[in-house]
């Protein structure tokens, strides 16, 4: 436990940095003791990452200053951040995949520190004492995800750590692999090294964390104890106003089943890539069935089959169907006839074309409801189309001219979901719909799926936050290694089962019979 | 840094058109300290190069000449290009457009009916289509690389030329020289002018103008080229036929290139000669990207380029500068082209180095 | 075919494959660390123009090597300025090198073609060079092509085992990943492509000064092209780069083998091989893309800013 009296090891005050168009963070007060478990609470977009950095010296701050054990500081990078005893484990991985765990943390560590073979020992020692077990020379790409923040984190622990900040740690983790993180952070904590741990995930926060800073809009809405708070508080401090929007919703079942896989079973020729075996679904038409699982278990693979981007030969044409119909060997376009409707994860890149504009998006992929005739674009139609997506919807930008990369995350991805909404789809599936997207947006789409559910459409969701999941979907699964777990009721399913069945504690179901 | 990049969020218009202009200016700038260099009076060199060859209609007419291929050439790889198929094999595919008319063309010299004529053109067309279809098929089928897979083509396109006019095509009547017979007058592209060489080729050039115009900016086949190019994972999301768009994209640039290569032996030159082409097909790949992939900026850029041609001739005659400075000047223009696009998505800053640490030190004197 | 013949061939065979070898081994560290830079043709004729012209008016050949060097590494940081600190299309900037490069060098040879010059002589080493069928090949070459073996060991090395090695891969892989440890991602790929810059220049400097002591315009005939693609058949890994270039310049001698075997091919029909044999290497080598995701680096061509 942090003493109270103690010089506190890292100091914010007022810091601010602007971005073109925004102000990130707005004269933040922070202060963290020497073994204190700190929390950085905000929703997407509150200012947590451009804060965290400016402590880890990516970038600088506009104005304010830091101590650092009660000197003031100027971080200027990542390399005189690690000189001071700072550490950092990102949310998207820093890791080379080609490379050895050895040399990964070579490499971080600087010429100083010896060759791969050399740290080879020193890092089998660490990772046995903090109980994260590892093997020096294997390839990175070989390990799972949670393996690999190991590796992350074991990196930050070779270099005689003081304070290690954690970017949204569980996002990538099942339930039971956060529970041994926790496990590793308490104890390094009693060490006396301070932990920062970002998060938007209350649950996680009350059971880990000392004390929390909330972040809202780029300024600090409070500080508390987590212990000490209530949701409704924290909920309160995190969103403001628009703790009100996050809703409940009441669970349907559906009619008829409109999708329906079948044994669908897939081998990934990507060395890096994950391969399916039997997965047996159905979602039915006025229905949301959520998916959950971590990164890497063949959600990309099975999304691509489902939309078409794979198609399977012949033989296999009836492993996918829509209401009946077999559409497994179909390309995108034929299945978006037969009603399909598909949201990717990537927003940029995927489902829209950053260079091009709004209007050329909804063009996109609504070709084929009237746009195109003898070949030739009909430009009305298109301006018509991308003007009531973006007035529906709430979409904020200047016009329908404007590049898609123009707009904030959650802004395109309300264009995106409104885009496929509009053209009436039987089946709509969507991949992590709220990633990266702030609270406001995410209700609004959030209603958006629960009206079409309503509407009679079948939804797939596929999502790596399980309180999404929880919120929305009315049938839940989840996907491990290949698998899918058997659906079950949502209110029939503790977040204990989920996190059981993301790791693989499920049996498979009778592919004719599931639920 | 004192000289810093700072984004501009979005793309800058002005800059967007402007670029192309300043690269030339730049061009031209860095030409003039050239010749300087070189002890020839930079005004009058450049006047030599740019005015002088386009001051009287003869002029005019030999710029339309040598424009036409390069516009040809260079709209084809627009539409390539659209699709980021970086298809460098203009130059092979011209080639092999004039060495499949010419095969036929001296085979028909006698042929009296205008059919002669569209049998070549159409044989010049096929066969240039045909051999960018072949970079098509080893980038579809075995993912080959298209820019060394076109590259190599060129070499080998050329080699063959070389081959059939030592050997197979060439002349038995014409003292040994490495040269094909004469084409009959029913295969020539007719004259349009009494004085000066455009033929009815510049028919072909505007009509191949419309027509990539329409494709590109209109038709929905152009927007799958576009999205391709821009995103390939997104026109793959919504089922856009990627090995089709490239079949396409690489037939018509072949296509366009080899009419080029078979209204030069049909027209200009009238036989089939190593010399078929100085470097149109390379020259073409400037000229698409100086006129922004776009068929409107294409058709000026490759009137600049026509004119450097010209002005090179004319300048090696008069001043005895090198030919070369054609190419010289071809490269630089790229080069400055690229380098002023930075200002298309990025805004120069000075930036002072001491005025940050005033900023800092003025807020920790408030904060005590 | 007798002992002798086969000597000469593997003689001719590493003679013809060292400037490839040379390109490629710069071309290697260069897309090893995330950089293509399809200039090398500009590159390399720029240094043979160089290298000539100062070798022939200083009479020291070793001075034209160094400078055709420096030519190389002049254009090499054109390219890195507009294409990693301009950050344009990495293929576009490449191909502007080319033509300007093959431009100038035609321009500043003009007035030096068919100028004769007393080029680089073999030095046979006593004893080794006497060994049959491989004395010839490893040991009665001139000093250039011994500086090319050194040259690829120090550049094995260096990937194999060193820890410059290992950050030049890291920056290839993933730049936002070496940029966030720290490394700096800019110096690193800029100084790959002045070490490419500098290989394409003595690759020309030995065209023009050993291989066939003269300047004539495009001597490199498409070398340059060929050495990318070797980069590609090599699957980014140094010891197939080696096997690949020899190769190479097999394909390029095989008409000293057809007038070793009496036959008659036409001369431009025999000049097509190595850009057929290019293209069929290509062919079998791309077609595994699986290969191709293991071994090429991941960020190739990518345009990168620091700071996202």
């Amino acid at each position: 436990m942090p003493s109270p009296d103690s010089t506190p090891r890292l100091q914010l005050r007022q810091i601010s940095k602007r971005y073109p168009g925004c102000l990130a963070n707005d004269a933040i007060d922070l202060s963290i003791a020497p073994g204190e478990i700190h929390a950085l609470l905000g929703e997407n977009g509150a200012g947590k990452s451009t804060l965290m950095k400016i402590i880890y010296g990516v970038t600088q701050a506009d104005a304010g200053e830091m101590l650092w054990q009660g000197q003031r500081v100027n971080i200027r990078n990542p390399a005189q951040a690690r000189q001071l005893g700072i550490g950092m484990v990102f949310q998207h991985f820093s890791l080379f995949e080609t490379l050895s765990v050895a040399q990964n943390i070579a490499l971080a560590m600087g010429a100083t520190a010896g060759t791969p073979k050399q740290l080879e020992p020193t890092i089998a020692d660490v990772s046995r004492r903090y109980g994260m077990a590892l093997e020096p020379e294997r390839l990175v790409h070989s390990l799972s995800i949670g393996e690999r923040q190991r590796v992350e984190i074991i990196r930050c622990l070779m270099q005689d750590i003081r304070l290690l900040i954690l970017d949204e740690p569980t996002s990538v983790l099942t339930p039971q692999e956060a529970d041994e993180l926790f496990i590793t952070l308490r104890r390094l904590a009693a060490e006396g090294c301070s932990i920062l741990f970002i998060s938007h995930k209350l649950a996680e926060v009350r059971a880990l964390c000392h004390s929390a800073t909330v972040l809202r809009g780029g300024r600090v809405a409070g500080h508390c104890v987590p212990a000490e708070c209530s949701d409704q508080q924290l909920a309160q401090m995190m969103v403001g106003e628009a703790a009100a929007l996050i809703g409940e919703y009441p669970k349907v079942s559906g009619g008829a089943a409109y999708l329906q896989v079948n044994g669908l079973s897939w081998h990934n020729p990507d060395p890096f890539g994950c391969s399916l075996s039997d997965i047996s679904l159905q979602v039915r038409s006025g229905e949301i069935v959520g998916i959950a699982g971590v990164a890497g278990n063949g959600q990309d693979e099975l999304l691509a089959l489902l939309s078409g981007e794979q198609t399977l030969p012949r033989d296999s044409a009836t492993s996918i169907c829509f209401a009946g119909q077999a559409v497994a060997t179909l390309r995108p376009d034929a299945r978006r006839q037969l009603g399909l409707a598909f949201v990717p994860a990537e927003r940029l890149g995927h489902g829209a074309v950053p260079e091009l504009s709004l209007a050329d998006n909804a063009l996109l992929t609504a070709f084929q409801q009237g746009l195109v005739s003898n070949g030739l674009i009909k430009r009305g139609k298109v301006e018509t189309l991308a003007q009531q997506i973006i007035q529906r919807f709430g979409v904020k930008t200047p016009d329908s001219q404007s590049a898609a990369r123009s707009l904030s995350g959650g802004n395109l991805q309300k264009f995106i979901l409104g885009r496929e909404i509009l053209q009436q789809p039987k089946l709509l599936i969507a991949a992590h719909p709220t990633w990266g997207v702030d609270v406001g947006a995410a209700a609004t789409i959030h209603r958006a799926l629960i009206a079409l559910r309503d509407a009679g459409a079948a939804i797939l969701v596929i999502s790596e936050d399980l309180d999404e999941l929880f919120q929305i979907s009315d049938r839940l699964g989840a996907l491990c290694a290949g698998r899918l777990s058997p659906l079950r009721n949502t209110t029939d399913s503790l977040l204990s089962d989920v996190g059981g069945w993301m790791a693989g504690q499920f049996n498979d179901a009778p592919s004719s019979a599931t639920l | 840094m004192l000289l810093s990049l700072e984004p501009r969020g979005q793309q800058s218009r002005l800059m967007l058109w402007c670029s192309p202009l300043l690269a030339a200016l730049l061009t031209l700038g860095c030409g003039s300290l050239l010749f300087i260099a070189l002890g020839h009076d930079p005004l009058q060199t450049l006047h030599t190069l740019l005015i002088a060859p386009i001051s009287d209609l003869y002029g005019v007419s030999e710029l339309l000449v040598k424009a036409l291929p390069i516009l040809l050439c260079a709209l084809g790889l627009a539409v390539a290009y659209q699709a980021r198929i970086w298809n460098i094999g203009a130059e092979g595919q011209l080639l092999f457009g004039a060495l499949a008319g010419s095969a036929l063309a001296v085979n028909i010299i006698d042929m009296q009916s205008h059919w002669a004529l569209v049998l070549i053109l159409l044989t010049g067309t096929f066969a240039g289509a045909a051999w960018a279809g072949l970079t098509a098929w080893l980038r579809t089928r075995f993912n080959a690389n298209e820019i060394l897979t076109s590259i190599m083509l060129n070499y080998i396109a050329l080699n063959l030329l070389l081959f059939c006019v030592h050997g197979p095509l060439k002349d038995p009547a014409g003292y040994n020289f490495p040269e094909s017979a004469m084409f009959g007058d029913a295969s020539r592209l007719p004259l349009l002018m009494e004085d000066g060489r455009v033929h009815a080729g510049v028919y072909f050039a505007l009509l191949a103008l419309v027509a990539v115009w329409v494709l590109l900016q209109k038709s929905f086949v152009g927007f799958q080229i576009k999205v391709l190019g821009l995103d390939k994972r997104a026109a793959g999301f919504v089922g856009f036929r990627e090995k089709r768009l490239i079949w396409l994209a690489l037939l018509i640039s072949g296509g366009l290139a080899g009419l080029a290569g078979v209204c030069e032996v049909t027209g200009p030159i009238g036989q089939l000669v190593p010399q078929v082409s100085p470097g149109y097909g390379y020259a073409a790949i400037t000229v698409a990207f100086l006129g922004r992939l776009n068929p409107i900026g294409i058709l000026f850029s490759s009137l600049l380029m026509a004119l450097l041609y010209i002005g090179g001739e004319s300048a090696q005659m008069t001043l005895n500068l090198p030919q070369a400075i054609t190419q010289l000047f071809q490269g630089m223009m790229l080069f400055f082209l690229l380098a002023c696009d930075v200002l298309i998505l990025y805004r120069p800053r000075l930036k002072l180095r001491w005025a940050r640490r005033t900023s800092t030190t003025a807020v920790t004197a408030g904060a005590l | 075919m007798d002992i002798d013949l086969l000597s000469n061939i593997f003689y001719a065979m590493v003679r013809c494959g060292t400037p490839l070898l040379l390109v490629a081994l710069g071309e290697l560290i260069c897309e090893k660390s995330g950089v293509l830079n399809l200039g090398q043709e500009g590159m390399m004729l720029f240094g043979a123009v160089i290298g000539f012209i100062v070798a022939l008016n200083s009479g020291n050949l070793w001075l034209g090597v160094l400078l055709a060097m420096l030519a190389g590494v002049l254009l090499s940081s054109l390219f890195a300025l507009v294409a990693l600190v301009f950050n344009a299309n990495q293929v576009a900037t490449g191909l502007a090198l080319t033509i300007f490069g093959v431009g100038l060098s035609t321009f500043v040879g003009a007035a030096w073609v068919g100028k004769p010059l007393a080029g680089f002589e073999p030095l046979a080493i006593p004893y080794l060079s006497e060994i049959p069928l491989i004395g010839r090949m490893l040991f009665a070459q001139d000093l250039l092509v011994y500086l090319s073996f050194a040259l690829f060991a120090l550049v094995a090395w260096v990937i194999i085992k060193s820890r410059v090695g290992l950050i030049i891969q890291a920056v290839g892989e993933n730049p936002d990943a070496a940029s966030a440890m720290g490394l700096p991602v800019l110096t690193v790929r800029t100084l790959a492509v002045l070490f490419g810059g500098a290989m394409a220049g003595l690759a020309g400097a030995y065209l023009s000064l050993a291989y066939t002591p003269m300047w004539a315009e495009n001597m490199t005939a498409g070398r340059g092209w060929i050495a990318l693609a070797l980069v590609v058949f090599a699957s980014w890994r140094v010891w197939r780069l080696l096997l690949g270039a020899y190769l190479f310049g097999l394909a390029s001698i095989l008409h000293l083998v057809a007038q070793g075997l009496g036959l008659a091919i036409p001369s431009s029909l025999l000049a097509m091989l190595p850009y057929v044999a290019t293209i069929v290497v290509l062919v079998l080598l791309s077609r595994d893309a699986v290969r191709t995701r293991l071994y090429a680096p991941v960020s190739l061509g990518q345009p990168w800013q620091a700071g996202h």
